[in-house]
């Protein structure tokens, strides 16, 4: 079981934690945050295996991972 | 569920400013997280540049102190002479630390001063919109080599941590990146042991972070990671160039 | 009564500002003060918490000075023109950041590499900020060595009690002069607590910094009204000056340093062929004794301006006069003193 949270309105959606995720299960959304960024979703969380790959990634650190 | 990855203690919970897909932030929480693990974030001060990063002062929660452009190294000999028992680190970019700041690194490093400089190479000015840096690879556009970095009028991209390893006061230095996981792990590691090697009083440390500029680069953060392994890599080699155990 | 000793100039600045309690020095040789440079590698390599640093550059020491006064510990740098034109990017920084320290000048002959002899031409630098944005030093002018002590561990006390960096402007004459001083018990006087500002490390409390700079123009505004406000608090505090014979003069000479120390002479020597010379001598440059030269050359209406420069001080007389007496200026510069002879013929000019 893992989880990861994204702080949406920390991200700039600048897309560097998508080819980092081994599990391909983040992209980008439709919608903006308030600072006008697409930000990142996950997909299929049920997938997560809580590497942290995409905290690593990120440089706004708007993703945090349960375990 | 336990959280398992989340921001330092040594971060203030101010969003970052710089632009989407910049290294600075998982520089800045690279060090923090250390910070942590070390448990000095409370005697740390932190030398901020001049440069995108200036703004560091507002993301580290420790104390912080601006210096002027590329004076870092020396204000920070001044705060670790009066103190000698505080953690002193400075943050500096390309243009800060190996252009104008020049003699303040090569001289800080060769008298050894007992503190870690985190050295931020991104081959190019970022606060100032993109112009050419001691580090720009040979051929780069840049707003100020508009037809790329000519070596016959521009000189050749400056390799900062091979430099400053051939000097005898200087206990640690690694070069590092931040493109993909692995490496962002690896350079945990190298800033690891740069604190690791002022705490234990061995002398200079430095690491430098090969990092991405994507906006001044007008690439996306995708390409610009790519750029940098394909570029940057091959000219400025990843590795430890000098340890504590080669102190004599 | 206090150590009296025979010390040279330049060495006397450096026992003054480790008596008052400065153990932290950062700079490079120059000439003509280099003797204060290796006078405090000598004594504080061998003190305790204690730091000599020679500089790569005075632009390195400035900026170690800018570092060591951050935490709160007493720092200094000295050197001599050239040099002083390299440290003004780190003055204004210290300005800005409102950090106490003492700078010492001793002044040779200028412009560019100039001459390693006494020189009064960075008064303008000295005074008027030096470097970029509008700021003020607090900036003490020694007559003798003794005043050299004296003025050195004032311009400690001065710079904590503003949190401001002070100069002191001294010259190449006086740097090299020996003489007698003497090294007086100094009252305790009561100056405002570091803590509030210092950086140590934020344990017990948030963190604290220390950032010249505010890209918000309302509020960079803020931190200039704010220095703004502490030099008016000097101008009306700390104005230092020394009169002699104002009295029935016939001429009010205005002098400072070593210049003024001549201009002493000039007066014995011009009663004599009784000629009456009244000398108003500037300790403190900034804040500038502007009122004492307003009311005696209102009183007088003849002042003669002697520098080791073109006319620089001269600036400040002309604006403290304000048009109601007659200023007259003699200088020498470029490393040249200006002999009692050459300054009593100049006073003579203006007494027919």
């Amino acid at each position: 079981m893992a989880k990861i949270v994204i702080d949406e309105e920390r991200c700039k959606g600048c897309e560097l934690c998508i080819p980092a995720c081994p599990k391909n299960i983040i992209v980008m959304s439709e919608y903006f945050n308030k600072k006008g960024y697409h930000p990142v979703k996950q997909i299929k969380p049920e997938e997560c295996t809580g590497c942290a790959f995409c905290a690593i990634t990120c440089p706004d650190v708007a993703i945090e991972v349960f375990k | 569920m336990k959280k398992v990855f989340g921001s330092p203690k040594s971060l203030t919970k101010v969003p970052f400013t710089y632009c989407p897909g910049c290294h600075h932030g998982i520089a800045h929480r690279l060090i923090a997280e250390v910070l942590d693990e070390f448990g000095v974030r409370e005697k740390t001060v932190g030398v901020c540049p001049v440069g995108c990063s200036v703004f560091a002062y507002v993301f580290f929660d420790c104390d912080m102190i601006c210096a002027a452009h590329g004076r870092a190294p020396a204000v920070a000999t001044g705060m670790k002479r009066a103190k000698p028992d505080s953690i002193i680190f400075t943050y500096q970019g390309d243009g800060d630390l190996a252009s104008i700041g020049t003699a303040e690194i090569v001289h800080t490093a060769n008298r050894g001063e007992n503190i870690t400089v985190i050295f931020i190479n991104n081959a190019i000015y970022g606060m100032t919109g993109g112009q050419m840096a001691p580090t720009t690879l040979i051929g780069q556009v840049t707003q100020t080599s508009p037809y790329g970095r000519d070596p016959k009028t521009m000189g050749y991209p400056i390799k900062v941590a091979e430099m400053l390893s051939t000097l005898k006061g200087v206990a640690y230095i690694s070069r590092v990146a931040l493109s993909k996981p692995a490496y962002i792990l690896k350079a945990k590691k190298a800033i690891r042991k740069a604190f690791q090697s002022q705490i234990e009083g061995k002398g200079f440390s430095l690491v430098e972070i090969l990092s991405t500029c994507p906006t001044n680069w007008g690439l996306s953060p995708i390409e610009a990671n790519k750029w940098l392994e394909e570029n940057m890599i091959p000219y400025y080699p990843l590795g430890e160039f000098k340890t504590p155990e080669e102190v004599s | 009564m206090g150590e009296k000793m025979l010390m040279k100039g330049n060495e006397a600045i450096g026992e003054a500002a480790i008596r008052a309690g400065c153990r932290f020095y950062f700079g490079y040789p120059i000439t003509p003060q280099s003797e204060l440079t290796a006078y405090m590698a000598k004594k504080l390599l061998k003190m305790k918490d204690a730091a000599f640093v020679q500089a790569e550059s005075e632009i390195a020491a400035i900026s170690m000075v800018y570092g060591a006064a951050a935490t709160g510990a007493r720092a200094m740098t000295s050197s001599s023109g050239p040099g002083i034109s390299l440290k003004q990017e780190g003055i204004s920084y210290l300005a800005c950041a409102e950090l106490p320290c003492v700078i010492v000048n001793i002044q040779r002959g200028g412009p560019g590499l100039g001459s390693i002899q006494p020189g009064q031409a960075d008064y303008f630098q000295a005074t008027k900020g030096g470097g970029h944005g509008d700021y003020h030093l607090i900036v003490l002018a020694p007559s003798s060595v003794q005043e050299l002590v004296d003025l050195t561990m004032d311009a400690f006390d001065l710079a904590d009690k503003y949190t401001n960096p002070a100069m002191i402007l001294g010259d190449g004459l006086i740097g090299q002069m020996m003489e007698a001083v003497e090294f007086k018990e100094r009252k305790k006087i009561d100056l405002p607590d570091k803590e509030g500002w210092i950086l140590t490390g934020c344990k017990g409390r948030e963190k604290k910094y220390i950032v010249p700079f505010n890209l918000d123009p309302y509020e960079m505004e803020k931190i200039n009204l704010k220095i703004q406000e502490k030099y008016k608090k000097i101008i009306e505090k700390e104005i230092r000056y020394e009169a002699i014979n104002l009295d029935n003069a016939d001429l009010i000479v205005v002098a400072y340093g070593t210049v003024a120390r001549i201009v002493k002479t000039v007066i014995d020597n011009a009663k004599k062929e009784g000629i009456n010379i009244g000398l108003i001598r500037p300790i403190t440059l900034f804040p500038f004794p502007e009122k004492i030269i307003a009311e005696t050359s209102e009183k007088i209406n003849k002042v003669l301006v002697v520098e080791m420069s073109y006319g620089q001080m001269l600036e400040d007389v002309k604006l403290a006069a304000n048009g109601k007496a007659e200023i007259n200026f003699y200088g020498r510069a470029g490393g040249v003193v200006p002999t009692q002879f050459e300054i009593l013929t100049e006073i003579k000019k203006y007494l027919t």
